[in-house]
C-alpha cells in the first residue's frame, strides 16, 4: 500500500537529476498543475544542427512524484530527437515511474511531461487524456 | 496553550456519524472513514438522503405551476425549504433568498446584475487578499469590464485582514466591499459586523461570502449588516446543486435580472418582458426542486443539533487539532492561533514534504484531506507557498479524527526520513 514512496521515488525526489536552469540554452518552457499550483520550468540545449537534445535541466516546487518523474524522465532525453520527443507515450513516462499512478497523482506524474512537450511545441501543451493513460499505467493510490 | 483554556467538548461526533451512511463505507486502508474534508464539501446525514428520495419519490412536480395537487405540493414544498433557510440566516423575509447553484452563482449574480447597473469607471471595488477564486475573479470581470478599479485588502503574517489596510481603503469611499465570512484556505474568521458597520458608513454596499460559516456557526445576516450574503447547500450538510443569495429587499428589487428565460416573468410579449417579482425574478429555468427538500432537511438536522453547539463543537476541535499540530516539529500552521478568530478548518505545510504527498500518505490511513492551493492561489501567494494541507471539520468528526491525522502526518515523516 506504501509502495507509491518507495526508496528509488524518495531518492530523486531529494536529489533530482538534471535540476537547475541552461544558460543560454535553446528552448525554455514553464506550465504549472492547476490542481495544486505547482510549478515547472524545463531548459533544453540542442546540438549543433538543432535537430536533438544535448543537454536539459529543470526546477521545480513540486511533490514527490512530480520530481521523481521529471528527473527520471529527463534522464532519457539527452540523443533523442525532437520528432521522437514529440512521439513520447504518456503512458511510458508513468510506467517508467515504476510505482501505481491512480487518478488523483495523474497530473504530478505527468507534470514533467507536459513542460516537455510544451517547451518542444513552443505553447502550453493539453494535459493527455488521464482514462487512456491510466488504462496501461495501473491504478491505485487513489480512490475507486 | 494551557490545556485548563480548552472548552469542553459538547458533542458526541463520534456517535453522530450513524446518521451518516457514508461512514459505513471501508476505506483501502481498511481502517474505518476520517473525513477532514468538510470545507470542500460536507458528506449528508440520512435525514437529508431521504428527504431528497421523498421528493422524488412522493412529492414531485415542477413549481410555480400549481394547476394540479402534486404541483401545488412541490411548490408548498420548495417555498417551505425558502422560508426555512430564511430563518435559520436571520433574513428578514423569505422574498429575500434566491435559490441558486451555489455561492460561486450568488456571486456571480450579484457582479453581473448589481455590479454591471452600479459600477462605473473609477469606482473602487475593495475585497481581500484571502478570497477563495469564486470571491475574487467576478470582481476582476466586473473591474475589467466597467473600468472600476479592484482592491484588496491586504493579510498579516497570522492570516488576518490588516485593519489598517482595510481602514485605508474604507476611507476612500469604496462602491463595493466582498469579504469572506470564514477563510477556507487559512481558517480565519473576521470580524464581518465591524466591517460592515465601516464600510457601510463610507458608502459602500457589502457583499458577504458565507459558504464556510454558515454550516458552522449562527450567522444572522441582518445583524451583521451585510446587503448580500452567498451560500451554498452542500457545505451545509445539504445537497450538491442548490445554494442561496440572499440580498436586502430594496437592492434585489432594483436590480435587473441576472439569467432570463421562464419563470422568472410575469408576461412576455414579441416587443418585451416584464419580470417577475423578487426573487422570482432572479429564478430562470426549473429550479434544483428535489435539493431544495433536502437543503430544508440539512437546516433541521443543523438546527436539531443548534448552531451554537456546532461552533463549540468545531472551536473544541480546533483547539485540540492546533495544539497536536504544534507539536510536531516540522509543522507550520497557518492562520491566526486564537480560536476566537479561526473556524474548524487547519491549513498547514510539513516541512520537506509536498502537501500533495501528505495528503497521499494521510490517504493511504483512510484519512481525507484536500492539499493544493484551495482555489485560492493569492493566499499561497502571500505566504510563498505552493500549496497546503488542509484539515477541516464538521459536526461527524471527533478526537479520534485528530488522533489519526497526527498519526498520520507522523508516518509521513517517517516515510521521508525528515521524523
Amino acid at each position: 500500500m506504501d509502495n507509491l514512496y518507495r526508496d528509488f521515488i524518495l531518492e530523486h525526489y531529494r536529489e533530482p537529476h538534471n535540476r537547475g536552469v541552461l544558460e543560454p540554452n535553446d528552448l525554455h518552457f514553464a506550465d504549472s498543475n492547476p490542481t495544486c499550483g505547482d510549478e515547472m520550468t524545463m531548459t533544453l540545449r540542442l546540438d549543433p544542427a538543432g535537430e536533438r537534445i544535448s543537454d536539459v535541466a529543470f526546477e521545480a516546487r513540486g511533490c514527490a512524484i512530480s520530481q521523481a518523474s521529471a528527473s527520471i524522465m529527463t534522464d532519457e532525453l539527452r540523443g533523442m530527437s525532437l520528432d521522437e520527443v514529440r512521439g513520447m507515450d504518456p503512458r511510458e513516462v508513468i510506467g517508467n515511474l515504476g510505482v501505481p499512478i491512480g487518478p488523483a497523482r495523474v497530473k504530478c506524474a505527468l507534470l514533467g511531461y507536459k513542460v516537455l512537450q510544451g517547451a518542444v511545441i513552443g505553447a502550453a501543451a493539453q494535459w493527455p487524456d488521464e482514462a487512456e493513460v491510466l488504462d496501461d499505467a495501473g491504478s491505485g493510490g487513489a480512490a475507486p | 496553550m494551557a490545556i485548563e483554556e480548552v472548552v469542553p467538548r459538547v458533542l458526541d461526533g463520534a456517535a453522530l456519524r450513524a446518521d451518516f451512511p457514508v461512514f459505513e463505507r471501508p476505506t483501502a486502508s481498511g481502517r474505518p472513514l476520517a473525513y477532514l474534508d468538510s470545507a470542500s464539501s460536507s458528506q449528508k446525514p440520512r435525514a437529508v438522503i431521504e428527504a431528497v428520495a421523498d421528493s422524488y419519490a412522493h412529492h414531485y412536480a415542477n413549481v410555480h405551476r400549481g394547476i394540479y395537487e402534486l404541483s401545488v405540493d412541490a411548490d408548498a414544498r420548495f417555498e417551505g425549504a425558502r422560508r426555512s433557510l430564511a430563518a435559520f440566516i436571520g433574513a428578514p423575509s423569505h422574498r429575500e433568498i434566491v435559490f441558486v447553484r451555489n455561492a460561486t452563482e450568488a456571486l456571480n449574480l450579484i457582479a453581473y446584475s448589481w455590479g454591471r447597473a452600479n459600477c462605473r469607471p473609477g469606482d473602487l471595488i475593495v475585497s481581500t487578499q484571502m478570497e477563495h477564486h469564486a470571491n475574487l475573479v467576478p470582481w476582476q470581470q466586473l473591474a475589467a469590464e466597467t473600468g472600476a478599479t479592484l482592491e484588496y485588502v491586504r493579510l498579516t503574517d497570522d492570516g488576518r485582514l490588516d485593519p489598517d489596510d482595510l481602514n485605508g481603503r474604507l476611507a476612500r469611499g469604496p462602491r463595493l466591499v466582498t469579504v469572506s465570512h470564514v477563510s477556507n484556505a487559512l481558517g480565519t474568521i473576521n470580524p464581518v459586523a465591524e466591517i460592515a458597520g465601516a464600510a457601510r458608513a463610507a458608502g459602500a454596499v457589502v457583499v458577504l461570502d458565507a459558504a464556510q460559516s454558515v454550516p458552522h456557526m449562527p450567522v444572522d445576516v441582518a445583524a451583521l449588516g451585510v446587503d448580500f450574503a452567498a451560500l451554498s447547500g452542500h457545505k451545509m450538510l445539504g445537497p450538491s446543486g442548490i445554494g442561496a443569495l440572499w440580498g436586502r429587499r430594496d437592492l434585489l428589487d432594483a436590480m435587473p435580472p441576472f439569467l432570463t428565460g421562464g419563470s422568472m416573468i410575469k408576461r412576455v410579449t414579441l416587443e418585451g418582458t416584464e419580470w417577475n417579482d423578487v426573487p422570482w425574478k432572479f429564478e430562470a429555468g426549473t429550479p434544483a426542486i428535489a435539493e431544495a427538500s433536502g437543503l430544508a432537511a440539512a437546516v433541521d438536522y443543523l438546527q436539531g443539533i443548534g448552531m451554537d453547539v456546532v461552533r463549540a463543537h468545531e472551536r473544541f476541535l480546533f483547539e485540540r487539532t492546533w495544539a497536536a499540530l504544534g507539536e510536531i516539529s516540522g509543522v507550520r500552521r497557518l492562520g491566526p492561533a486564537s480560536a476566537d478568530e479561526h473556524a474548524g478548518v487547519i491549513s498547514f505545510v510539513v516541512e520537506g514534504i509536498h502537501p500533495h504527498d501528505v495528503a497521499t500518505i494521510l490517504d493511504q490511513h483512510g484519512v481525507a484531506v484536500r492539499a493544493g492551493h484551495h482555489c485560492a492561489q493569492p493566499v499561497m501567494q502571500r505566504y510563498d507557498l505552493p500549496a497546503t494541507t488542509r484539515a477541516s471539520f464538521s459536526v461527524y468528526n471527533d478526537l479520534d479524527d485528530v488522533e489519526r491525522l497526527v498519526e498520520g502526518i507522523r508516518a509521513t515523516q517517517r516515510v521521508f526520513g525528515t521524523a
